[in-house]
């Protein structure tokens, strides 16, 4: 009897355990929500809005402009090298090297790929900012000052990736594609010229808007989470790092998910 | 003036603030004094809104923040300084730019009246010439100069200070208490700070509040605290470091050497020890 006491026992902790980590989840997205929501409101001084609006484009668009060209060219030169090593028929012509380089840069590479190295670079970025300041306690100063730090602080970090990272991505997208024409030129591969003709060949506009979609899509689960995750810091350091390293993953796998949704209901 | 009535404040299942009263007088610095974890700093974030009482009233002039609407918080929320125990001073901008803040977000000066202000605060600060430094780049004191800068810029009516002292050494400590004492009567402000450092009590505790697990043990000023019967509060002073004069005052109380007219600042000056000796003995040390 008391061991068959115990097995129910454990199984009504695992069920307890299962339940409480399910509210935990649902009140994840509650908190989220309600950050939201309370981001809107009415700016105490637009002039200050707007300044801090354009810092953090600079901060988001210019800070990650290095490192998105470099991914872009190598992503674009891997893809083109190797579709050259794939395509091994005499009967494919040259060109469809570049139509699939073309492709793959906008529809997966340069939204998808440069969006999860964004929110390694800008998610640890914001949420470690927030972090920061909801741990040095600037945050509670703002708010003793009576402005809404929802609004001041979360929305032109929302605002400022949705602005530049659509942008960045289009500038992946062109840098991509070139880094394909500089590595099938320099490597011997195939011409300029029929590279160019291949860019040329069966583009689909739709392509494009569905990549810039799937930008702003990004740009806002990045911005968001990792704001959500830096404004809501408890403790010091220590959680800092553990706030900024979940904003990440949480940002990373969203990303995936959404991707998939888009393109299951858009291509 | 803050009129506190009968706040309570739990977070989960945990009391930490049990029916406080209690009256923080306009012009005087009113300290919050009791040992870590006795809910001075709950109580602090309760009155400024950081935290939401559970029941209970905190009037500022006849004004309860716990029934005003969002907006009236907001205009309330614009006559209060604080100074944090870290300063919070925003890393990213410079002490000119900290201590403008305030005046950018919620001013329409031009440029010019905006710096004479900021020069103005900072020059009551005694911090001229570091106009372009960054917080990162200025000492813990300064910090909190800084600090107190930026929370009096706007003429607040109300001054919350956390620890002012905190991290810094007594002589500095001293400097700052003397600095909020002294804006405090220039400006007629509600001066709340939070404290245990007994220097900070015996200096500038005009109307004191001793917290004790939550609970408003003991009130009176600094002239009292010495004389005072409390068990909890004389085991909570005589702790300190400071206050090496104050057991030997009390003997000195009970010799009837002095009595409580008589000025704290003299006996202090004189120093309690001091006192014990008579004039005979001062002769002969």
């Amino acid at each position: 009897m008391p061991l068959q006491e115990d097995g129910e026992n454990q199984k009504n902790q695992t069920a307890n355990k299962t339940l409480s980590e399910k509210m935990k989840l649902f009140s994840t997205i509650g908190a989220y929500l309600l950050m939201m929501k309370s981001m809107f409101t009415k700016p105490e001084n637009f002039k200050m809005y707007w300044k801090e609006l354009m810092h953090q484009s600079v901060e988001i668009g210019m800070g990650s402009l290095g490192i998105v060209a470099v991914i872009s060219i190598f992503m674009g030169a891997v893809s083109a090298v190797q579709t050259a090593y794939q395509l091994t028929s005499p009967m494919l012509p040259k060109e469809t090297i570049a139509q699939i380089v073309r492709d793959t840069v906008i529809l997966e590479f340069a939204p998808t790929l440069v969006c999860i190295v964004l929110a390694g670079v800008v998610g640890s970025k914001i949420a470690g900012e927030l972090g920061n300041m909801r741990v040095s306690e600037q945050i509670d100063a703002l708010e003793i000052m009576g402005i809404n730090t929802k609004s001041y602080l979360i929305a032109p970090k929302i605002l400022g990736a949705l602005i530049t990272i659509p942008l960045l991505v289009v500038l992946s997208m062109v840098l991509g594609i070139y880094g394909g024409r500089l590595a099938g030129t320099l490597g011997g591969i195939l011409s300029g010229d029929t590279y160019d003709r291949g860019l040329l060949m069966n583009f689909v506009p739709k392509n494009v808007w569905f990549a810039l979609v799937k930008a702003y899509t990004f740009a806002f689960i990045i911005s968001s989470i990792s704001s959500f995750y830096g404004y809501n810091v408890k403790g010091g350091a220590l959680e800092i790092g553990r706030a900024s390293t979940t904003a990440v993953i949480t940002s990373c796998i969203l990303i995936l998910f959404a991707d998939y949704i888009l393109a299951f209901f858009i291509l | 003036m803050i009129e506190l009535k009968n706040v309570f404040k739990s977070f989960d299942d945990k009391e930490i603030l049990k029916d406080i009263s209690a009256v923080m007088e306009a012009g005087k610095t009113n300290l919050i004094i009791g040992t870590s974890g006795s809910g001075k700093t709950v109580l602090q974030k309760c009155m400024v809104g950081l935290f939401e009482v559970d029941s209970g009233d905190i009037v500022f002039d006849g004004k309860d923040l716990t029934t005003m609407s969002e907006e009236d918080r907001k205009e309330l929320r614009q006559q209060i300084g604080m100074l944090f125990q870290g300063s919070a001073l925003f890393d990213s901008m410079t002490v000119e730019q900290n201590v403008k803040f305030p005046l950018d977000m919620f001013t329409k000066w031009n440029h010019q009246k905006k710096m004479d202000r900021v020069n103005d605060v900072l020059a009551r600060v005694e911090l001229k010439g570091t106009n372009k430094k960054f917080p990162s780049e200025i000492s813990g004191g300064m910090k909190k100069r800084v600090g107190i800068a930026r929370a009096i810029v706007l003429k607040p009516k109300y001054l919350f200070c956390d620890e002012p002292n905190s991290g810094l050494d007594p002589q500095t400590s001293m400097v700052i208490d003397k600095l909020i004492h002294e804006i405090t009567k220039e400006n007629n402000i509600t001066t709340i700070i939070n404290t245990h450092d007994m220097n900070s009590v015996m200096e500038i505790g005009e109307n004191i509040l001793y917290l004790y697990h939550g609970i408003k043990e003991w009130t009176g000023t600094n002239k009292d605290i010495i004389f005072n019967k409390n068990q909890k509060l004389n085991e909570f002073i005589f702790a300190s470091e400071f206050l090496r004069d104050a057991k030997d005052m009390r003997m000195l109380e009970e010799k009837g050497i002095i009595d409580n007219d008589r000025n704290m600042e003299d006996i202090m000056r004189d120093g309690g020890a001091n006192l014990l000796l008579g004039d005979d003995d001062k002769k002969t040390s």
